[in-house]
């Protein structure tokens, strides 16, 4: 019984991290009908460099924050460099760049820090809560995780749902010729999308790594695992994120507990295929419109 | 459309044929490449050490997996990026095979290409229904999880230390070594041959129309979803081989020979020597086997780490999917070609040519 | 403003006046389309240019050239039907329109287009054929554009609406200085409230006059127009 209540548990707080990959990848998709399967090592890439900055006595908030924008910045610069010249060419070309943007930052990383053994700091105390006499297997930072999710996820909604540049941004991603004869400037939102992106991926890095061992492929899991709670929950649907979040993350717990954590990947990929099969486009999109 | 880079459509007779007079019929033009291919080899074995030859072989193997993907996704328009565990299929069946049995080493060859089909197929038929970015979200999840199932069955597969294989006896007096890489030569150029054949057959046809247009290619009574799962299929069994050969030729299989970068180190080396380009294979194969060589050299010439060297293989695999994607779609194959045709322009060779050019958007002097 | 020779189109020169509804007419295939997103950018032109009074459009992006003041309704309309009709609206004018203003000009479209309120939280892929021209024309509107280019907004329309959608232009451009580019393939109802016609045939101008005088010529209208 004690095992069902642990990997519950273990699978709600998993499935908050894997919520904020997807929410990321949501994001993108949202903004411009890409998936980004860089998303995780950009992420990768900006807690390492936090890493050093921790390294050189950068006070832990201070560098958290430092994180986050040079998420920003990456990202808009992998759009204006990487993603911007392959408009209007086919679909699979810019998955195989960002593809290849995975692979090069985890060498980069992996020349410029090496597997550095040692482990990254988290935010808060990651020992167990105790509620009345007992201790459960929910931490201050798992409180910390479940916090900036939330945010995180009202953060997009509201932004595509009540702001004016979630407005542009909509149409720049349904409807990119058409906005821009509305005098949208299509090209700088979409560099802005990426940027949120890149900012999102950064804060999953930040969040992710104290829970793994820190070497350049850390993230690669929490891509795929977190690329499925996008696709189960919907790739439209900031919710569907969430959602899809916690499903991820309890089939992976549940897998992993009574199965053998070696079979958490191919869990996934069975969960993937059943909501590919039920339910291409997630649980939380709308029907796609078509254009009129 | 959801296509990768498509090579241009190749016109009855390709353009460099035209400067040397070979047989117009397909078949008997791949059978004069495949024994102008195993004459050169076998120049190239005579000449060469033990560790070259090893190499050699290496080339060969790859350069088969590079065609199976190539295949499914220049011609077929199906990315995957999975090859990588289908070809842990294939190593880990032979090395099965060749430890609890004893049966002939080429009919274990047939099994592992056989079984790594089957396993293509089963993953071909959800495989299917997905549009590309999805596929690849699929395939990479496969690339990741398969391998693990090595960790978790260890009895069968011998967990990190692996499983090994006594590598067939040479007949007569052959060098063993070169035998072993014979063997891969000899598989790799008959799987170019029945892949240059298939692509050349009515089969391959129906490939390139799923995937230049699936819904014109069903009304035109192709069984897309049928076509998309065989060229799955034959892109696993392809993969399947190659795995075989790794397993054949060092003796030994291991989990940790199939990480994540191995699918992607694939991916780059079929989009370097060109989608669809079954010549291009052996570029992709050839950068594939020396470029941890290179990056080790590298990194000692510079005084790097010691672990060092194979991030930066790591780094050139990304550098090259991005490059080539945004500057050479067709990789190495394609931009030999378009030299090919400005050359021939240039020297007014010949008015297809200059018209082909021209239709292309280049400007005409 | 005067065009010049644009590719796919040989030669098409012509000036269209403020105040005054050009109608550019021809058969299926002659250019007009074409011609209309060159106008707008969306296709490079190859030798001439675009010009509005002494400012250049040549060369500039599609989003600056909406920007100084040229409201373009494609073929099909272009209405974004993910979006809400309200969220339509004010995409276009979210850059010329201030946060103060907006309500009142969604309003004034309103008052334009009544049709248009019940449904406005509605999604834009709910609307009948002529709600969405409406809905079009209404969100170019509402950015106070200086040129208004219509690309067949009779397409798909019964001729009641297409009857209707005409008197609104005419009372639009009616004591302003709203300039109109209206492509029809349906002459007969642009001509009857156009001022000036311009035909193409086979990416050619072949006419340009008064829109009396066109439909005045029986042989020219036989010959081009088709009645």
């Amino acid at each position: 019984m004690t095992l069902f209540i642990d990997v519950t548990l273990n699978g709600f707080v998993i499935g908050m991290i894997f919520a904020i990959v997807a929410l990321g990848l949501v994001l993108i998709y949202r903004a411009t009908r890409m998936i980004n399967f860089a998303q995780g090592a950009m992420g990768m890439f900006t807690t390492f460099l936090a890493f050093s900055l921790l390294n050189r006595g950068v006070g832990y908030w201070l560098a958290f924050v430092l994180a986050i924008l040079i998420g920003f910045l990456l990202g808009a610069i992998v759009e204006l460099l990487l993603i911007r010249p392959l408009q209007g060419k086919p679909e699979l070309n810019p998955v195989i760049v960002t593809i290849g943007l995975l692979i090069a930052l985890e060498g980069l990383a992996g020349v410029i820090w090496g597997n550095s053994g040692r482990g990254f700091p988290a935010a808060f105390s990651q020992s167990g809560l105790t509620v009345g006499h007992t201790k459960v297997a929910f931490s201050h930072f798992d409180v910390f995780i479940l916090v900036v999710v939330f945010a995180l996820m009202l953060g997009v909604l509201v932004l595509f749902r009540a702001t004016n540049l979630g407005l542009r941004m909509r149409a720049a991603a349904f409807a990119p010729e058409m906005a821009r004869l509305l005098g949208v400037r299509v090209g700088r939102i979409l560099t802005l999308g990426w940027a949120l992106a890149g900012a999102a991926g950064a804060l999953a890095g930040l969040l992710v790594a104290p829970t793994s061992s820190f070497n350049p492929y850390f993230m690669d899991l929490f891509l795929i695992y977190g690329f499925t709670a996008a696709v189960v929950g919907g790739l439209d649907s900031p919710i569907g994120a969430l959602v899809g979040g916690l499903i991820t993350g309890l089939c992976i717990s549940f897998v992993g507990g009574y199965l053998g954590s070696s079979l958490e990947p191919l869990g996934a990929l069975a969960l993937l295929m059943v909501a590919l099969m039920a339910r291409p486009e997630g649980i939380f999109s709308r029907p796609a419109a078509r254009r009129v | 459309m959801s296509s990768p880079p498509t090579p241009p459509e190749a016109a009855v007779v390709p353009t460099w044929a035209r400067w040397v007079r070979l047989p117009r019929q397909p078949m008997l033009r791949h059978l004069v490449f495949a024994a102008a291919a195993a004459g050169g080899f076998y120049l190239l074995t005579s000449n060469l050490s033990a560790y070259n030859d090893f190499q050699v072989g290496e080339i060969a193997l790859y350069a088969v997996a590079l065609a199976g993907l190539s295949v499914l996704t220049g011609m077929n328009g199906q990315i995957s990026l999975g090859h990588g565990a289908l070809m842990a299929v294939g190593a880990y069946t032979f090395a099965l095979l060749a430890t609890h049995t004893s049966i002939n080493f080429v009919l274990e060859l047939a099994i592992a290409v056989g079984l790594t089909a089957v396993i293509g197929a089963v993953i071909g038929v959800p495989a299917n229904r997905l549009k590309g970015p999805y596929l690849a979200g699929m395939t990479l999840i496969l690339a990741l999880g398969l391998p693990l199932l090595g960790d978790k069955y260890q009895s069968v597969f011998g967990g990190d230390q692996g499983l090994s294989t006594i590598p067939p006896t040479a007949p007569g007096t052959i060098n063993p070594e070169e035998w072993l890489t014979w063997i891969e030569i000899i598989g790799a150029i008959v799987t170019l041959v029945l892949l240059a054949n298939l692509l050349r057959s009515r089969f391959g046809r129906s490939f390139r129309a799923v995937r230049d247009d699936e819904i014109a290619a069903s009304l035109a009574g192709i069984h897309v979803a049928r076509t998309k799962v065989v060229a799955f299929a034959v892109s696993a069994g392809c993969a399947g081989l190659a795995g075989a050969f790794l397993a054949l030729s060092t003796g030994v299989v291991t989990p940790g020979e199939f990480p994540l970068t191995l699918s992607i180190g694939i991916l780059a080396g079929m989009v370097l020597g060109g989608a669809g380009s079954l010549m291009g294979v052996w570029w992709g194969a050839i950068v594939l086997v020396y470029l941890p060589e290179w990056s080790t050299s590298f990194s000692g010439t510079f005084n790097l780490g010691a672990g060092v060297s194979a991030y930066l293989a790591i780094i050139v695999f990304g550098l090259v999917l991005i490059v080539v994607m945004l500057a050479v779609p067709n990789g190495v194959q394609g931009g030999l070609r378009w030299l090919l045709r400005w050359a021939m322009l240039r020297l007014r060779r010949s008015p297809p040519a200059v018209a082909e050019l021209q239709s292309e958007g280049h400007s005409v002097s | 403003m005067a065009y010049g020779a644009v590719q796919a189109l040989s030669n098409a020169s012509f000036e269209a006046s403020d105040g005054a509804i050009t109608a550019v007419l021809g058969a299926n295939g002659a250019g007009k389309t074409t011609l209309l997103r060159t106008m707008t950018g969306l296709v490079k032109a190859k030798s001439g240019s675009v010009r509005y009074g002494d400012i250049e459009l040549t060369g500039k992006s599609v989003e600056a050239i909406a920007r100084a003041g040229v409201a373009h309704v494609p073929e099909g309309r272009g209405v974004i039907a993910e979006l809400t009709v309200e969220e339509n609206l004010r995409l276009g004018a979210l850059w010329s329109v201030g946060r103060q203003d907006r309500q009142s000009a969604l309003e004034e479209i309103y008052e334009l287009f009544p049709p248009l309120t019940k449904r406005r939280r509605g999604a834009a892929s709910t609307l009948s054929g002529g709600e969405r021209q409406m809905l079009a024309i209404g969100r170019a509107l509402i950015s106070r554009p200086k040129v208004l280019l219509l690309d067949e907004p009779s397409l798909g329309l019964a001729p009641m609406v297409t009857a209707q959608l005409m008197a609104v232009l005419r009372d639009l451009t009616k004591g302003s200085s709203l300039l109109v580019v209206l492509v029809e393939q349906n002459a007969r109802s642009a001509l009857s409230v156009a001022q000036r016609a311009v035909v193409l045939n086979l990416g050619k101008v072949v006419v340009s006059d008064s829109a009396d005088r066109v439909l005045a010529d029986q042989d020219l209208r036989r010959h081009y127009l088709g009645f």
